[in-house]
């Protein structure tokens, strides 16, 4: 890497180069001065860096793929190939534009820092979508096309319909949940004593993954038979004098309701952290106005603070409705999708590994992909109105 | 007057309730943790908060029958009789306390009164097992002793650094790149690659996994960290471009300016100006990006799949919850062994935390 011995000071006044250009030793800088005057090494450097670039990224790519290191080794590896290389790659390739004209450069340079964000994002994301869609056309070992079959079986196949109403479950309990307790805790912790505790405490589940608190979860919710009950809501469920119960598979549907207390633990610290950020932005006067005309905390709250702080609700609830809808990890920890428990994303996973149908997969893959257009809509046009595009 | 004194009343129940909520909270977690450091046999036999101070039959007494009592017929204790039965389940005598077995074979029976106490018997060894794997052995309440292995938690414990820290760094410098042209730099077609990343922002990440499942075989990416980096760069990047792109084009114009009447060029103002400008932003979307990443079980499933040696903490504690269902030891330990890191970050970084929260959290 060239990075490491071109730390030699800066090259002051040498005409092609800025004055604060710290990364040009004395011998690129001659080079390219060289360069800037001759087509022919112009052409040569243009061909052999971007070729330089790809050999190497490609030689360290199957050498770290195909490498059999001690994983710290191979992590410090990655790291310096992630910060370094990456990096070399964008310095690199910028050194060779700027040996253009200015019209050229100005042309190029642009594509050169959004590119490889672009190409990552189309290999992993844009092509995959619509590679998806056409599967989604296709029958399981995508082989011929079936038309809207995979689609008529999503909403006629038992399993799949399941799936379908507990998202809808998910998203009507859940997000609701999520939202309406956030922004009640949020307005309570404004006129408490010990707000900042108060909003670690709520906020604290956001920071840990949906596995650790399957875990958590799953044993509040253990059922053992006999008197001793150790999961806590066992255990008070028998002190208050009722029968101990196996929460997560009695009876359905409502044991989805058990897994989306999950949730709503652990989402409604994050609606309650923006929404107590908004409530702050509610100017004191407008609040003092009302008291002072005899308005009712309740109706202070729903007249004015609710109007006030409408678009945060509204962002806030679309983020939490997609996060609902994705929702995998906590069905896939707690019930594996048991007791018809599935959502989606599990039946997708299911779709996809164990009965390997790659049609019904990718089906509801586009199902999750349409239910989120409305908020796909919903950003673009938000993002529009700031002034962004 | 009287209004001061209904405020100063409301705020109490104002603090009542936001507490008793808070407690709700916190008990889950708190019940976890105690778990975590009681003996395996204690779990199962009784609850966690019995560490808090609370009545239970205590052991004042032992009587020692005589070794030939025969267990079929009624037994006789301090002249009452009682039957095998009762006094396997515990049976109250005529004074108030509880007669039961201590060791049927022994014929030892315990006297049990009513007291005050606390379950404060803890032990280390719960995290042992969980991170060395060596075999550890449960007391079952029978008196046989079982040998179980543990899991090698700390081996995917490094994974999970291995994977996390690669999969923030380089999404995050090459959001940063874009989010630099978007902001500053005019060029055909920004506005269409723009509106797309927004577009991806939300777009679930099951719509991309089976096409990409098939390259990576195809490259032969499958369960390698390799893969997994990419997987997560590719996923992390619209966010990380959108909330970097926030931060750089609210950055004044005249920066650029003098710097651009000073000659430097577009790639010393990103490196000179705008990356140490954006230190605080970039701070607080890779701690997004490295939890979303730590925390994440979804594209570690699909993309490492059963691999042993790549495994990662969620992965491996979803497998011991599969297989080790009861195991509630270990199963604890594990899970709080995974938490370190977010909790840590969590209560280290609190502000960049909360602020690249407050940036937006909508990822797919």
């Amino acid at each position: 890497m060239r990075l490491a011995n071109t730390k030699t000071e800066g090259n002051p006044g040498n005409g092609c180069c800025p004055p604060v250009f710290f990364m040009e030793g004395e011998w690129d800088t001659m080079i390219a001065s060289a360069a800037k005057q001759s087509t022919v090494l112009k052409i040569l450097f243009s061909i052999l860096v971007p070729a330089i670039n790809v050999a190497g990224h490609t030689g360290i790519f199957i050498f770290l793929r195909d490498s059999e290191l001690n994983s710290i080794v191979y992590a410090v590896l990655a790291i310096l190939w992630g910060v370094f290389g990456v990096y070399f790659m964008y310095w690199s390739l910028n050194w060779v534009v700027e040996l253009y004209s200015d019209v050229w450069r100005r042309r190029i340079q642009p594509f050169l820092f959004v590119g490889p964000a672009f190409l990552l994002l189309s290999w992993l994301l844009l092509i995959p979508t619509v590679r998806t869609l056409i599967m989604s056309f296709q029958n399981a070992a995508s082989t011929e096309f079936v038309g809207f079959a995979n689609y008529a079986a999503v909403f006629t196949d038992r399993l799949l319909i399941t799936a379908l109403r507990n998202n809808l479950l998910w998203v009507v309990f859940g997000a609701t949940a999520c939202i309406v307790l956030g922004l009640l805790i949020a307005v309570l912790a404004d006129r408490s004593s010990f707000e900042r505790t108060a909003k670690v405490i709520i906020f604290l589940p956001m920071a840990i993954s949906f596995v650790a608190a399957g875990v958590i979860w799953k044993f509040i919710y253990y059922y053992q038979p006999g008197d001793e009950q150790v999961g806590l809501l066992n255990a008070i469920v028998v002190a208050l004098g009722g029968e101990p119960q196996a929460w997560t598979s009695m009876t359905q549907p409502w044991n989805n309701l058990f897994l989306i207390a999950i949730l709503i633990w652990m989402q409604t610290g994050f609606a309650m952290v923006i929404f107590s950020a908004a409530l702050k932005g509610v100017p004191d006067d407008i609040l003092e106005a009302a008291r002072v005309d005899g308005a009712g905390e309740i109706r202070i709250f729903f007249r004015i603070i609710i109007p006030f702080i409408m678009t945060t609700i509204l962002s806030v609830s679309t983020t939490i409705v997609v996060f609902t809808l994705k929702i995998f990890d906590v069905v896939m920890i707690m019930t594996g999708g048991q007791y018809n428990t599935d959502v989606v994303a599990t039946q997708f996973y299911r779709q996809l590994f164990m009965y390997q149908n790659n049609g019904y997969g990718s089906t509801l893959a586009m199902i999750l992909l349409i239910a989120v257009i409305p908020v796909i809509v919903f950003n673009l046009r938000q993002i529009r109105k700031q002034g962004g595009f | 007057m009287r209004r001061r004194s209904s405020r100063a009343g409301s705020k109490t129940v104002v603090n009542v309730v936001l507490a008793v909520i808070c407690l709700i909270w916190l008990i889950p977690t708190v019940g976890l943790f105690v778990s975590s450091f009681r003996p395996a046999t204690e779990i199962l036999k009784t609850g966690w908060w019995t560490v808090l101070p609370h009545k239970e039959n205590v052991a004042k007494d032992q009587i020692q029958l005589p070794k030939d009592t025969d267990l079929r017929q009624p037994i006789e204790v301090n002249g009452q009789t009682f039957s095998d039965d009762q006094l396997r389940e515990g049976v109250k005598s005529a004074d108030g306390t509880t007669f039961m077995w201590q060791n049927r074979r022994a014929r030892t029976i315990d006297v049990l009164e009513p007291g005050w106490i606390m379950n404060t018997e803890f032990t280390a060894e719960n995290y042992k097992g969980v991170l060395t794997g060596k075999t550890y052995e449960i007391k079952d309440t029978d008196g046989t002793v079982k040998t179980k292995k543990g899991n090698g938690m700390s081996q995917a414990f490094i994974n999970t650094l291995v994977v996390s820290i690669p999969a923030t760094i380089i999404p995050i410098l090459i959001a940063t790149f874009a989010a630099y042209a978007f902001a500053w730099l005019r060029f055909p077609l920004r506005k269409t690659m723009f509106v797309i990343v927004i577009m991806l922002l939300v777009v679930p990440l099951q719509i991309a996994m089976i096409p990409i499942l098939r390259d990576y075989t195809a490259l032969g990416l499958n369960g390698t960290f390799l893969g997994i980096w990419l997987a997560h760069a590719g996923f992390g990047l619209p966010l990380a471009t959108y909330f970097m792109y926030s931060y750089i084009s609210q950055l004044p114009r005249d920066l650029f300016e003098s710097a651009f009447m000073d000659g430097a060029s577009n790639f010393t103002i990103f490196t000179r100006l705008i990356l140490p400008l954006s230190v605080p932003s970039i701070a607080s979307i890779s701690i997004f990006q490295f939890l979303w990443v730590w925390n994440d079980y979804l594209v570690a499933l699909i993309f490492i799949g059963n691999q042993p040696d790549v495994q990662v903490l969620s992965m491996k504690i979803a497998d011991m919850v599969g297989t080790r269902g009861n195991d509630w030891h270990l199963l604890t330990a594990a899970a709080f062994v995974s938490m370190l890191m977010p909790l840590a970050v969590f209560f280290g970084l609190q502000k960049y935390f909360v602020r690249g929260l407050l940036g937006g959290s909508v990822k797919g």
